[in-house]
């Protein structure tokens, strides 16, 4: 029977000969997430389940990311929670303050996916380590805790949408864009519950942290998953560190899917989300002139070495605008290190940015950039819903790393062509 | 389970966790003191508002945004007896089961609710009347494995029995 990349992947994981929509099958996981603010519960409740050790310390991936270095008394009890669980329990993969960053990036830079593996997270954007090949899920502390105790966890075989982008990008033009442009037609939830697989011949020109981008914000559609089939930019990537992805499952060809949908991207503009929701997606030129009063450059949407380049080259020889803050949070330690030993940081610093250590802080309203009453921002992050970034008034605009270096020189929303 | 009685808190489409439970809240394991803001995004004073037992009405998508358990545990703490929507986004749906708090999908319910009417809920058979209305609606019922979990009171007892760690803390559980 042909399937799809997601129900052969749950095939194999279901111990099956083949899976349909709609089942409900229990999986074995491959690999295990939690983070910060999500592990602390998933502790509590493995306690409560009466489980006494995870099913596999070398399948465990335990960050610190999300209030990092610690914002308040409350999390650094989290942060020590979760770390003295890592110690009991002999974790493979804890990432300690200093060679973290945010999970999600630190996972493919690390190469702790496979591709074919079923890759289960306590975060909403775990969809983003689809972009390795993988069937990677976003769940809640008390799955996560049963998945330690248990080794496997139970799963609806999603209906697959597969997306087909035509062209090719224009300058100043990114996978960001894209999965702008894509959640604006589809609408927030418009893919809820289904597995997105990625095809066109796009692709082949999409490098893994655009990949990666382009998966991330699949959370915003609502979808299970998205991925992008392996393919030589794949193996690639992991020939890299050496690992061989040989024998990576792949779609069949007559695999069934619940819609096809098409996008071609040669046309498109940098695309802006306004608020308070990622779907009201407009060209960037819809937005020209509206002043904001900080700009952040970060995240697992947008926080890698490459979007850190992206803005760096927008923002080098130039200024931040008086009456503009600009905060830069680079993805992971190792994005960090490698964007002092370039110059980024020292160039980003010039212009005037801040610059924080690897953390989600602003992203999510934690802390490195939280927003006041009626402040505006606009951010190369996923989502921004009503008090996202801080106080219920203040408002996001959600845009590409170039659109927020030529937004955080002028002062207003701008692209940079834009720009003297 | 037993059948829930309260007012109904109206709400849209795409009530998504930031606004249910915000981020900067998320920093306990406290279920009361969660519930001090739920629903803090659209109406700071909802958790003194609310009374136990009523019930949250809303469009499709209830839920959607982050993985964070903490919002369906700060409805929990406000009071809130159960959530009536259009359809719920996955991971909030996952958790609701998990946590115990009763989810309904009703889109009639929804479209013919006005704020303040009293619903009468039996979460194990999907049976919700607004009685204020005079309306009954049935959703659909849930797949047997996810029943189980209800069945259960959610998944900490499941999985204390897939481990045989069964107490008698957990003999109100279904049989498999």
């Amino acid at each position: 029977m042909s399937m799809t990349l997601a129900e052969k992947i749950l095939a194999a994981r279901s111990g099956r000969e083949a899976v349909v929509p709609g089942e409900l099958v229990t999986c074995r996981v491959d690999k295990a997430m939690a983070t910060d603010i999500t592990a602390p519960l998933s502790i509590e409740v493995f306690r409560k389940m009466g489980a006494s050790r995870v099913f596999d310390p070398e399948a465990c991936i335990l960050v610190n990311d999300h209030f990092v270095p610690a914002k308040d008394a409350a999390a650094a009890d989290f942060s020590a929670a979760m770390r003295a669980f890592a110690r009991e329990q002999n974790i493979a993969h804890y990432f300690e303050v200093g060679r973290s960053g945010i999970c999600h990036a630190l996972v493919a830079e690390e190469r702790l996916c496979r591709p074919g593996e079923l890759f289960i997270g306590a975060d909403s954007h775990t969809c983003t380590i689809g972009a390795l090949g993988a069937f990677a899920t976003g769940v809640g502390s008390t799955d996560l805790a049963a998945v330690w105790a248990l080794g496997e966890i139970w799963l609806r075989v999603p209906e697959t949408v597969r997306v087909i982008l035509e062209g090719s990008l224009r300058r100043y033009v990114t996978a960001k864009d894209v999965v702008l442009s894509l959640i604006g037609l589809m609408g927030l939830g418009g893919a809820r519950y289904k597995a997105i697989e990625f095809g066109g011949e796009l692709l082949p020109a999409l490098p893994m942290n655009e990949r990666l981008t382009l998966c991330n914000m699949a959370a915003e559609m609502g979808a299970k998953t998205a991925m992008v089939p392996p393919d030589a930019v794949t193996a690639a990537f992991f020939a890299d560190c050496k690992i061989a992805i040989d024998g990576a499952p792949l779609p069949d060809a007559g695999a069934r899917y619940a819609r096809t949908e098409r996008l071609d991207v040669s046309l498109l503009d940098p695309q802006v989300a306004e608020p308070f929701s990622p779907d009201r997606v407009k060209p960037v030129s819809a937005f020209r002139g509206v002043h904001v009063d900080q700009v952040f450059i970060g995240s697992c949407t947008n926080g890698q070495l490459e979007d850190l380049r992206a803005a760096a080259s927008v923002l080098r020889g130039r200024k931040v605008a008086d009456g503009v803050r600009l905060i830069v949070t680079p993805a992971t330690q190792a994005t960090y290190m490698k964007a002092a030993s370039e110059g980024l940081l020292y160039d980003l610093a010039e212009a005037g940015a801040a610059i924080t250590a690897p953390s989600c802080g602003a992203c999510l309203g934690g802390h490195n950039g939280v927003l006041g009453k009626n402040e505006v921002a606009l951010a190369t992050t996923n989502r921004n819903f009503r008090g996202r970034m801080g106080d219920p008034t203040s408002r996001v605009y959600l845009a590409n790393p170039y659109v927020a270096g030529a937004t955080a020189v002028a002062g207003t929303i701008s692209s940079p062509e834009d720009l003297p | 389970m037993n059948a829930i009685e309260g007012r109904a808190w109206k709400f849209g489409d795409n009530v998504d966790t930031d606004v249910i439970i915000p981020a900067r809240f998320c920093v306990t394991l406290d279920t009361h003191e969660l519930g001090l803001h739920a629903m803090a995004g659209l109406d700071e004073g909802f958790a003194t508002k609310v009374g136990r037992g009523d019930i949250v009405v809303a469009g499709a998508n209830f839920g959607c945004g982050s993985s964070r358990e903490t919002a369906p545990l700060a409805l929990l703490g406000a009071g809130v007896g159960a959530v009536v929507a259009v359809s719920f986004a996955r991971i909030f749906f996952r958790n609701a089961i998990n946590v115990g708090l009763p989810i309904i999908e009703a889109p009639s319910a929804f479209a013919e609710c006005e704020e303040g009417n009293l619903f009468r809920i039996d979460p194990g058979a999907g049976a919700v009347t607004n009685v204020t209305m005079g309306r009954s609606y049935q959703a659909p019922p849930f797949p047997t494995e996810i029943r189980q979990i209800i069945a259960s009171g959610g998944l900490v007892p499941y999985v204390r029995r897939r481990l045989g760690k069964t107490s008698v803390l957990d003999l109100s559980g279904s049989h498999e």
